[in-house]
Parts: structure tokens; sequence; C-alpha cells
């Protein structure tokens, strides 16, 4: 994989921010896309647009249908079974949500126990404990080690009787530790408790395989797969989307209404009420398409390289702490600058045309876990270089220079 | 690089450094705190206030240094005025860092004009502000006073 034929293809790369040529290491938020799948939605747009499943003149047709072969790809890059087991949704957040409603507040009630953990972003917490409100559901945490690495022997003593779900993100998007899902899915299935996976921070980086993990949910968004925002996928077997309640009430997702009562669609249909966005659902497509010319395999093996020389080269450095250093880690460098708050060093970087993430990353526990409130986080895609890794240390060495 | 020696001059650096009335005012009649969501800044304000007179002001906290030196430079302006003649500077300060003021005869910010620089940094200027809010918030003894939407105590233009 060169990656300067890869940058070639990502026309915001050519720009400049105050004046220098734009670093862009905010991936893990936003990735960027590519020319094919820009064209691509032009290409929608200019003579393939209008709403799907409605109508029998041809532009709705052909809307359905590369609507669908968006379905189809997904369901192959997740290695899904059937394409019916893939829901479309507004991204990672509402692909929970769904889970949340359909399966959470359908089948669970007090008592009965879910199991987090330590590195969750907030979208796979706060639906959950809207849930222990309503229902007095119970919520326990995996903890974590000073690496942010989960604790297996907490976790294997979580389980009881009770236990009705195991909620997990795959990679932290706040250290890009990555989880053994595979082993914790199948320590779960031992007490016959489904898995949603978080995989928001993996897909972009990972090939995954739903049916060899043997996950129940796996959840993701387009706008960190390189395709557009508004658009992201619940996976779920079918065998359990066909139990579960629908989400969202509305048109599109019933097979009959009457005002006395309503049937429902099939899966997936039952869970996507409403026009969904399926300009974006056809860019995560052709974005699904780049990225396996590209091959998964060969993006995580540049970008687990160039993570490890910017762990070096950082590591260089007096005064910066790495906040996340397990093994297993996704192309994510969170760091504090000793003395300096995470968003001085972002303003700092910035103008330097460097653009990274400060704050809390969405992870609040996170941040209380190691006793921060906030880190910088540099991510990394498979269009970054070397040489960019080398721009973000001269831009911390300068605000090491403003700062002492 | 010249804008960024002019936002993180070294008043301001100071002041995150060594910032001044820092810790709590025991006995304070009035109090608040301030935090902003995005940035994680929080800070707590202790003020001791007679009749409309400010008699001093303390504060704690996490911030990064825009947010802490405009804390600590806060406590030091506002020492000694009027209720009537703070809420002015407030105003006076979130009009020069939100760029809608004229800063050609502006005298009474004084040394506050360092912070000028933040309105051209839009993602920025919240924390600069957020001692400001807090401080009306504390002054009208609001209990929490946030740089975002309905307990904002300085209403937008
Ligand atoms: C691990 C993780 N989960 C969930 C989300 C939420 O994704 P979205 O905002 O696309 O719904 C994110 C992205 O910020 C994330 O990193």
């Amino acid at each position: 994989m060169n990656p300067e034929v890869i940058r070639a293809d990502f026309p915001i790369l050519d720009m400049k921010v105050n004046g220098q040529p734009l670093v862009y290491l905010d991936n893990a938020a936003s990735s960027q896309m590519p020319q094919p799948v820009i064209d691509r939605l032009m290409r929608y747009h200019t003579s393939e647009h209008a709403n799907i499943h409605r109508a029998v003149h041809y532009l709705s047709e052909t809307a359905t249908r590369e609507f669908e072969s968006a379905r189809e790809k997904v369901r192959s890059f997740l290695n899904a079974r059937e394409s019916r087991e893939i829901i479309f949704t507004r991204g990672t957040t509402e692909a929970i949500n769904l889970a949340m409603h359909g399966y959470g507040r359908a089948f669970l009630k007090a008592g009965d126990e879910i199991i987090l953990s330590a590195l969750e972003h907030h979208s796979n917490i706060v639906p959950w404990q809207m849930l222990a409100h309503e229902k007095g559901v119970i919520l326990k945490v995996i903890p974590m080690d000073d690496d942010g690495v989960l604790i297996q022997e907490e976790f294997y003593k979580l389980f009881n009787a009770n236990t009705r779900l195991l909620a997990l993100t795959h990679v932290s998007n706040a250290l890009g530790t990555v989880n053994p899902i595979k082993t914790m899915i199948s320590h779960a299935h031992q007490y016959g408790v489904p898995v949603l996976i978080d995989g928001a921070q993996a897909a972009p980086h990972k090939a995954l395989d739903v049916q060899d993990l043997d996950c129940d949910f796996y959840a993701f968004s387009s706008h960190k797969l390189c395709g557009p925002t508004g658009i992201g996928v619940l996976y779920g077997k079918a065998e359990l989307l066909e139990r579960m309640q629908p989400y969202q009430g509305g048109g599109d997702m019933i097979l009959s209404v009457t005002f006395e009562k309503t049937d429902y669609n099939v899966i997936p249909h039952k869970f996507e009420a409403g026009t969904p966005a399926i300009a974006a659902a056809v860019g995560l497509g052709a974005a699904i398409d780049y990225l396996q010319a590209v091959g998964l395999e060969n993006i995580d093996r540049y970008e687990q390289g160039l993570l490890d020389y910017a762990t070096v080269r950082i590591r260089e450095l007096d005064r910066i702490r790495i906040v996340g250093t397990a093994r297993e880690k996704a192309a994510v460098l969170s760091f504090e600058v000793e003395g300096v708050h995470p968003h001085d060093v972002g303003t700092i970087l910035n103008d330097y045309g460097i653009a990274i993430r400060t704050g809390h990353h969405c992870a609040q526990p996170v941040m209380q876990r190691f006793k921060v409130p906030a880190t910088a986080r540099a991510s990394f895609a498979f269009y970054n270089t070397r040489s960019e890794v080398d721009r973000l240390i001269e831009g911390i060495i300068r605000v090491q220079g403003i700062f002492q | 690089m010249s804008d960024m020696r002019m936002m993180y001059q070294e008043v301001i650096l100071d002041h995150n450094r060594k910032p001044r009335n820092y810790g709590r005012i025991e006995g304070a009649n009035h109090h608040a705190d301030g935090h902003n969501p995005l940035c994680g800044d929080s800070i707590h304000l202790t003020m001791d206030m007679e009749d409309d007179l400010i008699r001093a002001v303390a504060f704690e906290g996490e911030g990064c240094a825009i947010c802490k030196a405009s804390a600590s430079m806060m406590t030091g302006a506002v020492k000694g005025l009027k209720v009537g003649e703070a809420e002015d500077l407030a105003s006076r300060f979130r009009g020069m860092t939100t760029g809608t003021l004229d800063m050609k005869d502006e005298q009474r910010l004084g040394r506050l004009r360092v912070f000028e620089g933040v309105k051209d940094l839009p993602s920025r200027v919240k924390c600069a502000i957020l001692p400001w809010h807090t401080l009306l918030a504390a002054i009208h003894s609001v209990q929490a006073a946030s740089s975002e939407g309905k307990d904002d105590p300085i209403q937008e233009a």
C-alpha cells in the first residue's frame, strides 16, 4: 500500500489551514471521503434520486436498487449471513438506541443486569442508563487497568443468573485499546447472554466477520469509514431481530395499517421507519468498495506501522504522557503535555495546520479513570504518513516552547 | 505563529501558571459553579459582597490556560467594583471576545485587552468568557452557570 497513491484520492488532504498544509489526525471522530465516494454521491444526486420502496417509476426503482445494493455491500463487509440482518440507522448512536428500545425495553425487567465496560463511549452508556432508570435494570462495569486494558478476571466475575446483555466496544475511541471481543463474546454465550458490539472505531481498521465473532449485534457509522455522515448500521442476528419490537413507527415499516391495528413489515424494514438517508447509504456502499479495494488487512498493517512510529517519536519527547498503553491498539494516540491543557495544545497545533481532537472524547468515565479532565488525541488513517507524524512532533515541541 | 504568540502572551501564561485569588473565600456570601461542557473547563467561584459592592472574588477549578488566566484576571478586575460596573465590564469583555465591541476608544477593559485575540479562535471564546458568566451567576447567586444554552446569564445580542 502506497500512501502517496492513496492520498491522491482524497482531495481535502491538499488543503492548507492557516497557511500550512493540513495534517488531518482526527480520523477517529470522522475520516475523510475519497473521490470515488464523492463521485458516487454526485452521480446519485445527478441521475438516480427518488424515494425508495414506493413507486413503480424508473428513478424510484433505480434508487431502491442502489440502496439495497448498499445493504448487500454492508453484508459482505461484515460477512453477515443475510442482507436482511443489516439495518440502516443514522449512525452508531442510533443503532445502539435501536437495540436498547427493540431488545432492552422489550425483554428486560427490573433486577436484570447489563454488563458494560469502563472503555465505553457515552453512546454505549447513556441508552442503557435510560433503560436502567425506566425499568430498574442494573448496570455493571468491567474495570480496566492502568494501560487501559479490560481486566478479564473481573469480567468473568460479573456474570450471574440475572445477566441479560453484554454491551461492549470493539475498540476504544479514547485510548485505542482493542478488546479481545471474540473470547468475551464466547464467554457471555456460555451464560446465554447476547452481546452487542460497538464497532464504531473498529470497522474503519479491521477486517470484520460477524459470523466468526458470533456477536448478536454490531453497530458502526459510515462517517468514520470514509463515507458520508447521516448513515450507519446495526447488524443483528435474524432470529433476534425478528423477535424484537420496532424502534420507530411510520411509513415503510408496516405491512398494513388500520386505526385498530398495524402489521409490521419484515426485517430489516420493520426497523427502518420513514425515508432513510438514501444517498448516504449509497455513499457508504462506495466507501466499502473503496476500503475493500485497498484491503482492510493492508490498512490495518499500515496503520499499525504508523502508530508504532508515532509512539516511538512521541516517547522521545520530555514531559509527555501517553494515556492508553495497551499492547493491542488501533491507530489512536491519546496524550498529555505536562503543564499544558489539551485545549491549548489543540489550538496551537491548529495554528500549525494540524487537526487533532482535544477533550473527553465522549468517554468521561475513561477520563475519570485516568484522572485527567481531557486528553489530546491524534488518530490516524491509512492516508496519513510518517512525515505527518513528524509534523505533529514538531508541533508538540512548539507547544512546549510557548508554555515553557 | 505570531497569532499564537499574541494569544499565549506572557501575561496570560503567567496568570495560568500562577493564578491570582486562587482558592476559596471562607464564609463567602455568594458563590457559583461554571462549567464548559465542550472543554471540560470547570470553575468554582466564591465572592464576598457587601450590598452591591464586590469586596473579593476567588476561584478554583480545572481549565485551559485561556480559561484560567481569564478567571485569574477577572478576580482582580472586579475587586472593589459595584455590581453595575462589574456587569458592564462583563458585557464589554464579551463584546471584545466575540468581536462585537468597537475597540477603538475602549478604555474600561484595560489589561483585559490581552484576551482580544480569542475573537479569532471561535472554539475558544467560551473558555475566556466562562469566568465572567460564573461571576454574573455568583452576583445573582444562580447556582450553576454554563457557557451553553438556557442558563447563560449574558444573553445573546
Ligand atoms: C466507540 C464509539 N462509539 C460510538 C460513537 C458514536 O458514533 P456516532 O456519533 O456516529 O453515532 C463513536 C463516535 O464518536 C465512537 O467512537
